[in-house]
């Protein structure tokens, strides 16, 4: 193959053409100030309240429920230590589970250092929590419930409905941070009883540097950013106009046809799970077969490590990710493998391939034809495997 | 991530002496598996010198090319020649590594001093 076969979608993923189009006069003659008041000024300023209107019709919400911020991250920092502080004399405790983001993660123990008490709930094998264990974990001093909708790295969806209706009837906030979900399960805040919610436009052809934070009215939440006036005073900063501009246009492109664009990936995906387990021995899929996302692979194989396999895909021109420690520079693997109860060896063996609608079957026969040649070739190399010949 | 030189990618690509000695004069396994790395040297001694060296590993890129590249640069060298070899010698024969992986050559400097031991040990009791 002469092309990059792009397997990294939950990494990122290609600006499309018709939202850089989009953008493009927000970064040439349309570049007033949203906050001033001629009229290249109330360009941008109308420019952004498209975008809003466009994330509030995805998400099934008031245009003034939608915060603009500088992605998922600020986004799971702001849900998470704004409600905290916000709320610390009505409780101090949070529940969050052992399988999420870091950005959520290491917030959630840098509050610890605030005297908050975290509970990380555990996971099953499948990488799904338990409902009755969550149930088990409210105390009166709860004041929030921040669970993923979906895994970065296994693509396993959380029960989100009845954490939301849990969450409602014991009145307590919850936060979900969508950034995988979005464009892939649809999503309505209004059903699923979700208060505060963080998507990135990256993660579904939008530009990097940009998000939401969905914040349900009457949501009592400290604010992010102190400064101008802008959104509302809760997120100051002049307005990264292009990049909302680009974000309002993704995600109304991702949450349309949803249902038709998930068929085509899905069976892509089955299909390549299915031939992987078949073609190469010893190798298990992580995550649940089912409640799974539509574009993610995630397979462990036995006796071989992560890196090597990814720099062995880089010159066959794939790009894929894995959550072995070399990658992630420290010396422990995934924290979410070992939340599933995986092995450390094992952990280190992990590849990711995340599809997207661009994903070709052609681009998926060339990964079955070369991945078996090179966890081969490393499985030849390791001490972990007694190769008699 | 920290990019590696061109030298570390031509011995992961191509190691050299990769595999197993069969019935090896010494055995040296370095590494643990919860950390991603494990590293097996076997030799062949021959009046005091290092005769043959192959090496099995489990580890990332860097990990392959160190193990590569400490087999080449103490074939043919006598024990004591061997033992002095340092990670930072087998890192800078590799143009360096990113600061991160250093921990790698340890390893292979590890590898090749315990596979002597093993070689010792075993001809201690002989004698």
């Amino acid at each position: 193959m002469d092309k990059i076969i792009y397997l990294d979608s939950a990494a990122t993923t290609k600006t499309s053409p018709e939202v850089l189009d989009s953008m493009l006069p927000y970064l040439k003659d349309s570049f007033g100030n949203p906050s001033s008041i001629y009229s290249i000024a109330r360009e941008s300023k109308r420019a952004i309240e498209k975008a809003r209107e466009q994330v509030a019709d995805a998400l099934n919400c008031n245009i003034n429920e939608i915060y603009f911020t500088s992605g998922g991250t600020e986004s799971d920092n702001w849900a998470i230590k704004g409600i905290a502080f916000a709320n610390e004399k009505k409780g101090k405790h949070i529940i969050t589970t052992s399988i999420e983001h870091h950005a959520v993660l290491h917030t959630c123990e840098y509050l610890e250092k605030y005297g908050f008490k975290i509970t990380y709930l555990p996971v099953k094998s499948n990488g799904i929590i338990d409902i009755e264990t969550l149930k088990k974990e409210i105390r009166d001093d709860t004041i929030l419930i921040s669970v993923m909708f979906a895994n970065n790295e296994i693509g396993s969806i959380q029960p989100i409905k009845e954490i939301g209706d849990l969450a409602k009837e014991k009145d307590i906030y919850f936060h979900t941070d969508a950034v995988q979900a979005i464009g892939k399960i649809p999503i309505d805040v209004e059903e699923l009883h979700i208060d505060l919610l963080s998507l990135s436009a990256h993660k579904f052809h939008g530009p990097k540097g940009v998000g939401v934070l969905y914040l349900r009215n009457g949501v009592n939440i400290s604010e992010m950013l102190h400064g101008g006036g802008q959104e509302k005073k809760k997120r100051a900063g002049t307005e990264n106009v292009a990049g909302i501009v680009g974000l309002g246009e993704a995600i109304h492109l991702a949450t349309k046809k949803v249902e038709k664009r998930n068929k085509k990936i899905i069976k892509l995906r089955e299909y390549l799970i299915d031939e992987i387990l078949e073609r190469i021995p010893d190798t298990i899929l992580n995550g649940d077969r089912e409640k799974r996302l539509p574009g993610n692979v995630n397979v462990c194989f036995k006796y071989i490590e992560g890196e090597s396999i990814l720099l062995m895909l880089d010159i066959k021109k794939i790009c894929a990710s894995s959550g072995s420690a070399c990658t992630s520079g420290s010396l422990e693997p995934s924290h979410v493998l070992l939340a599933l109860g995986l092995k450390h060896e094992l952990a280190h063996g992990s590849l990711r391939l995340t599809l997207s609608e661009h994903t070709t079957k052609e681009e998926i026969d060339y990964v079955l034809e070369v991945l078996p040649i090179i966890v081969d070739k490393l499985r030849g190399m390791s001490p972990l495997i007694n190769q008699k010949k | 991530m920290e990019e590696y030189s061109e030298k570390v990618m031509e011995h992961f690509f191509n190691p050299r002496n990769v595999g197993e000695i069969e019935s090896p004069d010494g055995v040296g396994e370095v590494g643990n598996p919860r950390c991603g790395d494990i590293m097996r040297m076997y030799i062949k001694v021959k009046d005091n010198r290092i005769e043959e060296i192959k090496f099995k590993t489990f580890g990332c890129g860097a990990a392959v090319a160190t193990s590569s590249m400490v087999t080449e640069m103490v074939k043919g060298k006598t024990l004591d020649e061997a033992l002095k070899i340092t990670n930072r010698a087998v890192a800078e024969a590799l143009d360096g590594l990113p600061p991160l992986k250093m921990h790698c050559s340890n390893l292979a400097e590890e590898g090749v001093k315990a596979a002597i031991e093993d070689y010792r040990k075993k001809n201690e009791k002989k004698m």
